[in-house]
This record gives C-alpha cells, sequence and structure tokens, in this order.
C-alpha cells in the first residue's frame, strides 16, 4: 500500500513537472528529438558489427555473424595498423601543436609592439578558417612532382625533384606540419588568453625580486595556465581514437601508394563504407573505436580527478 | 622597458619564432593567389612560384567562362548556411537557456542526456544507414545541414554564458505575466549577444566550410556546395590531364593548373576578405566558450 502511494506520488511528480514546465520542456524538445535521431538512434545500430549487412534486408533482416567480423579485422592486421597509425599521428598533433601553441603565445605576450601582435596574430590563425579541401589544393601545389613550387625550389638550388606522392616516408612530417599549420593559431589564442589573465602584480614582484624573464616565465606564467593545458589536453586524449579525417583524406585521398603509413581509423571507415561496401567490417572498425574513445576519456577524466578534482571535465 | 641580457636573449628567439610561423601561415595563399595569374606555359616549364612573373587571367576566364555550376555552388553553399545557421543557433540557445534555469527540475538530467553522446556515439556507419536507408536524406538540400543542426558543445557555452545573467530578470518577468518563451525571445536573447555572435559564427564557418556531408550523401550535381565542388573539379581536371597523357595528347592551351588555383581562390574568396572584420570575434568567442560541461 505505502509503496503504491509512492508510485503514485513519484508518478503525480512526472505529471506535474510535464504541466507545470510545460512550454520549457516544448522549449528543449527539438534538440532533445535531434539528438535522439541522429546520435541515440545509431547507437542500435551498433549491431550491425556482428551481423552481415544487405541492403535489401536492412539492419534487422541482415543475419548475424557474432564476431566474425572483428575476427576478420584483427587477424588480418588491418585493424591494427590503422589503430597504431591512428594513436601515432594524434600523439604527434597533440605533443607538436601544444607545445608550439604554449611557446607563441609566451612570445606573443611577451614581445612588444601593438600592430606587430594584432598582425602576426591575425596571420597564425588565418589557416583555422579555410576548408581541409583548400588545404588539399596547398598541399598539391606545393608537392605536385612536375609543377610542385618546393620541386621548383629544389631545381633552383640544383637539387634533384621529390617525389612526394608517391614516397611514404615524407608523410608522417608532412601531416604533423600540416595540422599544426592550420590548428596551433586557435589553441594559441586560448593561451593568449589564459596568459592576459594572470595578474600584473605578480610579475611586478618578481621583477622587483630580481626574477629574470626566463624564471618569470618559469614560475609564474606555466604553472598559472596549467590547467587550461591540462583540460585542452585531456580533450585531445579523449580523442586519440579518432582521426581528422579531412586532414588525411584531402591530403591523400584514395592514394595506395601511402596507405600504409597514412590509413587511419576514420579514412578506413570511410572506405569501407563507400567504396568496398564492406558495411559490417566498417560498423565494427567504427564500435571499436567509439568504446576505446569512450573508455579514455573516463580513464584521463578519471585519473584527473583523482590528482586535481577542479581540472576533470566532469 | 629595461633591456637585460635575459630580455635580448628572449626577444631574438621570441621575434624569430613569432615572425617564422606567421609567414608560414602566409606564403601558401601567396603561392595559390600568385599561380593563379600565371600563364600555363610559364607552370608547366618553370613550376609554380612565389611571384608571379608571367601574368595572365587564363585560369579565371576559363573557370568563369560557364558560371553557371559556380553560381549555383555559391546559390546551395549560402542558402545552407543561411539555413543552418539560423535555425542552429535559434535551437541551441533556446535550449541552453532553459537547461540553466534553477527551477526546472529536469536540467541535469536533460544536460546529462545531451553531453552523453559527445562521450559515446554509434559510429559513422550506423548513422549513414539511417540517413539514407531510413531518414532519405540521400541527394536532398536537408541532408547538408539537419545531420548537423545541433552542437552540444554550442549549447554548454550558451548555457555557461547565460547562468551569469541574474535570474531575477526572468522571475520579474515572469511575475509581469510572460510566458517562459516570450522571456527567452524578447528579454534573454537581446542581452546575450555575443554569445549568439560566437556560436553563430563558428556554425557558419562550419556549414560554409563543410564538404563531408556532400561526399557522402550527394551526387546530383545541381546540390554541389562550393567546396565539393572544388574538390570534384580538381579531381576531375586532374582525371582529364592524366587520359590525355595517356593517350600522347599535349594539349598546352588548356591551362588546368593555373585554372585550379584560380578556383581555389574563387572558393577562398569570401572567407579570406570577411576574415579581417570577424577575427575579433573569433578570438572574443573562444575566450567565453571556455566553460566545463
Amino acid at each position: 500500500m505505502a509503496q503504491l502511494e509512492a508510485l503514485n506520488k513519484r508518478r503525480n511528480g512526472f505529471w506535474r513537472e510535464l504541466t507545470k514546465n510545460k512550454v520549457l520542456i516544448l522549449m528543449v524538445l527539438p534538440a532533445v528529438l535531434h539528438v535522439f535521431v541522429f546520435a541515440y538512434l545509431p547507437m542500435g545500430g551498433i549491431i550491425l558489427a556482428f551481423k552481415q549487412f544487405r541492403y535489401a534486408e536492412g539492419i534487422f533482416g541482415s543475419p548475424w555473424v557474432g564476431f566474425e567480423n572483428f575476427k576478420f579485422l584483427f587477424i588480418s592486421g588491418q585493424a591494427w595498423i590503422v589503430t597504431k597509425n591512428t594513436l601515432l599521428y594524434n600523439a604527434m598533433f597533440i605533443a607538436v601543436n601544444t607545445v608550439m601553441q604554449i611557446g607563441l603565445a609566451i612570445f606573443l605576450s611577451e614581445l612588444a609592439g601593438k600592430y606587430f601582435k594584432k598582425v602576426t596574430q591575425s596571420l597564425m590563425f588565418l589557416p583555422y578558417f579555410i576548408s581541409w579541401v583548400i588545404v588539399g589544393s596547398i598541399a598539391y601545389n606545393l608537392f605536385n612532382f612536375e609543377h610542385g613550387a618546393l620541386n621548383s625550389v629544389l631545381g633552383a638550388f640544383g637539387a634533384d625533384p621529390l617525389d612526394i606522392y608517391n614516397t611514404p616516408s615524407y608523410w608522417p612530417l608532412i601531416l604533423v606540419l600540416f595540422n599544426a599549420w592550420k590548428g596551433v593559431g586557435y589553441g594559441m589564442v586560448i593561451y593568449l588568453a589564459a596568459i592576459v589573465s594572470i595578474d600584473t602584480e605578480m610579475y611586478e614582484a618578481a621583477e622587483i625580486d630580481g626574477a629574470n624573464i626566463f624564471q618569470r616565465i618559469r614560475h609564474i606564467t606555466l604553472p598559472s595556465i596549467i590547467p587550461t593545458v591540462v583540460i585542452l589536453t585531456l580533450l585531445a586524449i579523449g580523442g586519440i581514437f579518432r582521426g581528422d579525417f579531412g586532414l588525411f583524406y584531402q591530403l591523400i585521398g584514395d592514394n595506395g601508394m601511402l596507405r600504409d603509413q597514412t590509413d587511419i581509423i576514420d579514412t578506413f571507415v570511410y572506405r569501407a563504407l563507400t567504396q568496398t561496401s564492406e558495411i559490417g567490417m566498417a560498423a565494427a572498425v567504427g564500435f571499436y573505436q567509439s568504446v576505446m574513445c569512450f573508455a579514455l576519456i573516463m580513464v584521463a577524466n578519471w585519473l584527473v580527478k583523482k590528482v586535481q578534482d577542479d581540472y576533470a571535465l566532469f | 622597458m629595461k633591456l637585460t641580457l635575459d630580455r635580448i636573449w628572449f626577444n631574438i628567439f621570441g621575434y624569430a619564432a613569432v615572425i617564422l610561423f606567421s609567414l608560414l601561415c602566409l606564403i601558401p595563399f601567396i603561392l595559390v593567389i600568385s599561380s593563379s595569374v600565371t600563364s600555363e606555359s610559364f607552370i608547366i616549364r618553370n613550376g609554380y612560384t612565389l611571384f608571379p612573373q608571367d601574368i595572365s587571367f587564363e585560369g579565371y576566364r576559363l573557370s568563369l567562362q560557364n558560371p553557371t555550376a559556380i553560381v549555383n555552388a555559391y546559390g546551395v553553399t549560402i542558402l545552407v548556411t543561411v539555413l543552418g545557421t539560423a535555425i542552429s543557433v535559434f535551437i541551441c540557445t533556446m535550449t541552453g537557456y532553459v537547461l540553466q534555469r534553477k527551477d526546472f527540475k529536469w536540467r541535469n538530467k536533460i544536460s546529462f542526456y545531451l553531453f552523453f553522446t559527445t562521450l559515446f556515439n554509434g559510429g559513422l556507419v550506423p548513422w549513414y544507414i539511417l540517413c539514407v536507408q531510413y531518414l532519405g536524406l540521400k541527394n536532398t538540400l536537408w541532408s547538408l545541414f539537419i545531420p548537423s543542426l545541433i552542437s552540444v558543445w554550442n549549447i554548454l557555452i550558451v548555457k555557461g554564458f547565460m547562468r551569469g545573467i541574474p535570474f531575477e530578470i526572468t522571475e520579474s518577468a515572469k511575475i509581469d505575466g510572460a510566458g517562459d518563451f516570450r522571456i527567452f525571445l524578447s528579454i534573454i536573447l537581446p542581452v546575450s549577444k555575443p554569445v549568439v555572435a560566437t556560436i553563430g559564427l563558428f556554425t557558419a564557418l562550419m556549414y560554409w566550410n563543410d564538404w563531408f556531408a556532400s561526399l557522402l550523401f550527394i551526387t546530383d550535381e545541381r546540390l554541389y556546395t562550393l567546396q565539393y565542388f572544388l574538390y570534384k573539379l580538381v579531381g576531375s581536371v586532374q582525371a582529364l590531364r592524366s587520359v590525355m597523357d595517356k593517350a600522347g595528347i599535349v594539349v598546352p592551351t588548356l591551362p588546368v593548373e593555373s585554372m585550379k588555383m584560380a578556383l581555389t581562390v574563387i572558393v577562398t574568396g569570401p572567407i579570406i576578405f570577411l576574415y579581417p572584420f570577424v577575427q575579433r570575434y573569433f578570438v572574443k568567442g573562444l575566450t567565453i566558450g571556455s566553460v566545463k560541461g
């Protein structure tokens, strides 16, 4: 009886909330429905990873194959290659970008010249605004074997031209550079904002005490921006299993010569989905990627929470 | 400022690093512009160069000779950007407003429901099959902006910003008899201009630069967006050239290389042109955007 009463009360609470705040609920409804359709429904589609997909039979009609898709991917070695590439490239991207962003932000904050700072900051932020299609076109302009600017320069010095698009070993460096080129300005602006908000009295006091500029950076600037560094790096590590499809696809495309060095999870999934139509395989890799991402962000957040609660994401 | 030894070293490294990286960011753009106004025969002989030497506008003339496709792609991109941005900003600000209302009991549950999708998702494949097979989005204008309408990050940014608006404003408006939607539309939205501008600009940039939706959903040429049009055209010009090369036909009169770069300039143009005016809003946006989930 008491249980029934409690249940009734709860149900009443639910309906009361629904009628009391019906306008507020209507206001969040578009977002709630959109997320339900485009984010939660596809989660149900994860079962595709355990099926052999046939278009005619749809997601539910296609036959189950258990772990066959995963087995094939891991035994054939493809899963390892794309996982290794995705992780190594992203680790490099995070390290290089973070160091460059912090370094340039510190320089910009300390150097003099209002217009100099304005112009250079604008220039460094500019590549963020163009699409990867344009970046691909720029890369082609630079590295094209016959007419590329790089080979023109090399030719002017009497050096042999480089066949970049057919030589896998150049690509790790090129990808890291282009990723930095496009992304450093964005992060630098965030770090610069963090540095500008540091109390200037600390610097003045340190200067009176005879600290030189390197000591001031080491003991005031860097410790003050650690929360920003931790949060941005945490976000980046949470996405380390997720490759930048635009960067890899627009710079390399379907160039088979470079595949072993430059195939990442996202390009593999795209190819399996659209070209070879191995839907089950593509879904299996996608599922594996989602699970790893989720696990990683949880672990990273948990670790940060243990060390310093304020820096955690959630 | 007194120039001590540490200052001198710091300045040397600092100016060198900042200038070097700024130039690296600028040079590719100059290279593309220069190549777009260089004659084809010069490019074939000497390659792309930083400064145009044998100036010719042949690439532009050829790109614009039959402008229907470009004009159409511009039209599709502008339509998608305007529609997508307007709807997305409206829904995201409205949701953000409700989710920070202290008197709304379900705010934390719904916030988590939204935030969870940034941590875990079903992956590209189920999403693609849902869009194509169950929602029929293939080759529709809808496919270019509806799937990406909601950005949970933007909702969180709005939520963080609106928390700074005193709750008393909402309360007193309520006492005066205004409904929740009215309060949002005519009181909260006008004082939230900075955050609206920020997420609006980021969303507009996202739609303007998008080519992934076209790559997945569009085969109908009338629905090509600008970025996808460039991607397709550069590819097909390249394909054309390799076919001609294999057939042993040398066609130096067709300015393929300068045309590619001319098209790149035509597609990038609006962004570069608007950049000086909107840049500071993006910079401001990045700093008000630093909120926790």
